[in-house]
């Protein structure tokens, strides 16, 4: 009896020891929509945060602390992520979110967080979620307007004055529809032909021949696919020689794939660095990330890294950075996440102040022009 | 591109376009013909031809001979599989619960190819090259021949297959009716299997056929069935030239509004004018009102 008792002192001793000599483990909270209709963007989000936190572990944690991540599928539902952001703060008690994956679910979750005092890192691109800025409420994709502007840009550099919009009626595209005229009208473009379609369309050479027949510099198409790709050939069915430019939403192989290398030839479009990496120059600052990300990913999961996984890795720096550099209380990590500056990331270079809470400009994007099925560098 | 060149372009747009609404409109036509029903899930056929050829092609790596047959064949398998499991057993259904149930179906058959195919879009290769041909400074590709071709090919089909088969002559006097088709020794179950067959067959291929042209994917079936059920309504549910005609109608409107309306208002074009034509014809553009005697 007496050598049990011994035993059992020495055995709450250790335990107790390495309790003291062990920091507590810092919980986050993901909140992804990994499976329903907006599944494209959760599921890679979803793996990249697991795959970083197992990195991070693996390494020993970051300042002695161990990472407790939960994850929660919101399947995309507003009604789901506001009751699960709830149980991540309530019940899990993280002292961070990083999520949700859309615009319609983070906006619903921002009271909650704001009211809790827990930061947020959306992986939505919705302008709305930080302008204007909230205490406790960040973002890590760029916004719309930021690849509307790359456009224009582009398209002022090639000296084209009169430009035609064909954009989808759904949010992204009526979203986009609005920044392209506010800013084509600031840059002192004339819209000659506003034109949109739907979703599901699957013929647009009417369109394109009342807008051939407004005789534009250039179209602006806004979409994601099929609709995009069925205006690329139908472009090239009617044999018509306007530049085309595509938004960001296009940005991945499958356009090319869908439209023909053919069709697509000569078609330009603002990408995300990490579509086109090992195009960019070698001192290019985001280049170590993309790489990194590129090749981690590959190696866990044996599929090419998306942009939309990057929302999820550059969440996850940007709570690192502050963890290692402030600490690791809510409102030490909010502190430290508004403090970022310079940082790279998969997305862009981010440098937060207390009225920016996305910190990417103009640089997020890369104007790209596809040439024989595959994307160069448009400059 | 001057006026006159944009007017036949719409035209030829229309054309296009009006011609698979046709196409896929025969497919619901055919089967309210010999059985009362509207089948919503004719939509799903479309989408299951497209996809299944895709399959075929892609995955299975027969190449495009084979691999349409093939898709055509299962869309068809599935097509009659459909009938028996779903609206068989109902004995003494009305034609409203059996349409509901065709919408459950189409839900269902979705959903599977989503769990099978995913969620992307695919293209098929075109039949007969890519190079758009020109005319008088409008242009249509190789692939919209396909298709006209394909139309007045199963148009023909069907007019000798109602008029000039038993088959067929059997399955217009169920549509008459069922009750005095049956009476004169008629298998009115067996023709409501063939009508099943028939036009999952003709959705199938008209998936398949502009697949080249519009891509497809796990959700292209509810649009799609949607304008083909349209233009079966303004063609008066006829399995001949009416929905066809209906078809084109339906095609030119959408071209033309989106030219010199606004291509906001396309799809509030084409429903607009079913929703007249429910209300002012609704036995269709083509056809005389039909009296009953009592």
């Amino acid at each position: 009896m007496k050598k049990l008792l011994v035993a059992l002192s020495v055995l709450f001793v250790c335990f107790a020891a390495t309790a003291v000599v062990a920091a507590p483990p810092i919980r986050i909270g993901g909140l992804f929509a990994v499976t329903g209709p907006a599944s494209f963007l959760g599921e890679p989000e979803k793996k990249s945060l697991e795959m970083l936190v197992n990195e991070v572990n693996a390494k020993g944690g970051v300042n002695g602390s161990k990472i407790e991540l939960t994850v929660y599928d919101t399947q995309g539902d507003v009604t789901k992520a506001v009751q699960l952001a709830t149980k991540l703060i309530k019940n899990d008690q993280v002292v961070a979110i990083i999520g949700p994956s859309t615009t319609g679910e983070t906006m619903a979750v921002i009271p909650i967080v704001e009211k809790e005092q827990i930061p947020l890192i959306s992986c939505a691109a919705g302008i709305k979620i930080t302008e204007p800025a909230k205490r406790w409420v960040f973002k890590t994709p760029a916004n719309d307007h930021v690849a509307a502007a790359k456009i224009l840009l582009h398209a002022a550099k090639l000296k084209q004055k009169s430009l035609a919009l064909l954009t989808v009626s759904d949010s992204f595209g009526s979203s986009g529809r609005e920044q392209l005229k506010v800013l084509a009208a600031q840059k002192g473009f004339t819209i000659v032909a506003d034109e949109v379609y739907s979703p599901k369309d699957t013929d647009m050479t009417a369109q394109l021949t009342k807008i051939s027949g407004a005789k534009p510099d250039a179209i602006i198409c806004w979409g994601t696919n099929p609709g995009p790709a069925v205006i690329t050939r139908n472009l090239k069915q009617l044999g018509l020689k306007i530049p085309l430019y595509q938004s960001h939403g296009v940005a991945s192989k499958k356009f090319i794939e869908l439209a023909g290398a053919d069709a697509a030839e000569g078609v330009m479009l603002p990408a995300g660095k990490l579509a086109v990496y090992n195009r960019l120059k070698q001192n290019e600052p985001q280049m170590p990330v993309l790489q990194a990300y590129d090749q981690a990913y590959k190696k866990s999961y044996g599929v090419e890294a998306s942009t939309f996984g990057g929302y999820a890795y550059d969440g996850f720096q940007l709570l690192l950075g502050a963890v290692k550099k402030v600490g690791a209380t809510p409102e030490q990590i909010r502190n430290g996440i508004e403090q970022t500056r310079k940082m790279p990331g998969v997305s862009g270079v981010f440098t937060m102040s207390t009225t920016d809470h996305n910190g990417l400009d103009l640089s997020a994007f890369e104007m790209v022009r596809i040439a024989k099925g595959d994307w160069e560098l448009a400059n | 591109m001057n006026l006159s060149q944009q007017i036949l372009q719409y035209i030829l747009s229309g054309l296009s376009t009006g011609a698979i609404y046709g196409l896929v409109g025969l497919g619901f036509a055919i089967i309210f013909s010999s059985t009362a029903i509207v089948n919503f899930a004719q939509g799903e056929f479309v989408m299951l031809g497209g996809m299944l050829s895709v399959f075929f092609l892609e995955v299975v790596k027969l190449p495009l001979w084979l691999a349409v047959p093939v898709a055509i064949l299962t869309a068809t398998m599935t097509g009659v599989a459909f009938e028996r499991l779903a609206i068989r057993p109902l004995k003494q259904a009305t034609p409203l619960s059996l349409v509901i149930i065709t919408i459950g179906g189409s839900i269902l058959l979705r959903g599977l190819a989503m769990l099978f195919w995913g969620k992307d879009t695919h293209a098929l290769p075109p039949f007969s090259g890519n190079e758009p041909l020109t005319l008088a400074g409008a242009t249509i590709l190789p692939q919209h021949l396909w298709i006209f071709a394909v139309t007045l090919l199963v148009i023909t089909g069907n007019k000798l297959f109602f008029y000039y088969s038993i088959s067929g002559k059997a399955m217009r006097a169920c549509a008459h009716n069922r009750r005095a088709a049956s009476l004169v020794g008629i298998d009115v179950q067996r023709m409501v299997l063939y009508s099943f067959a028939l036009s999952s067959a003709i959705g199938a291929m008209a998936g398949i056929i502009i697949a080249p042209l519009t891509m497809t994917s796990y959700d292209v079936g509810i649009m799609l069935g949607l304008k083909g059920f349209c233009a079966a309504i303004i063609g008066g549910m006829s399995s001949g030239l009416g929905t066809v005609i209906g078809g084109i109608v339906l095609g030119l409107l959408e071209s033309f509004g989106a030219g010199f309306v606004s291509s906001g208002y396309k799809d509030a074009i084409a429903f607009v004018i079913l929703l007249l034509i429910l209300i002012i014809r609704p036995q269709g553009l083509f056809h005389r009102g039909e009296s009953e005697r009592v």
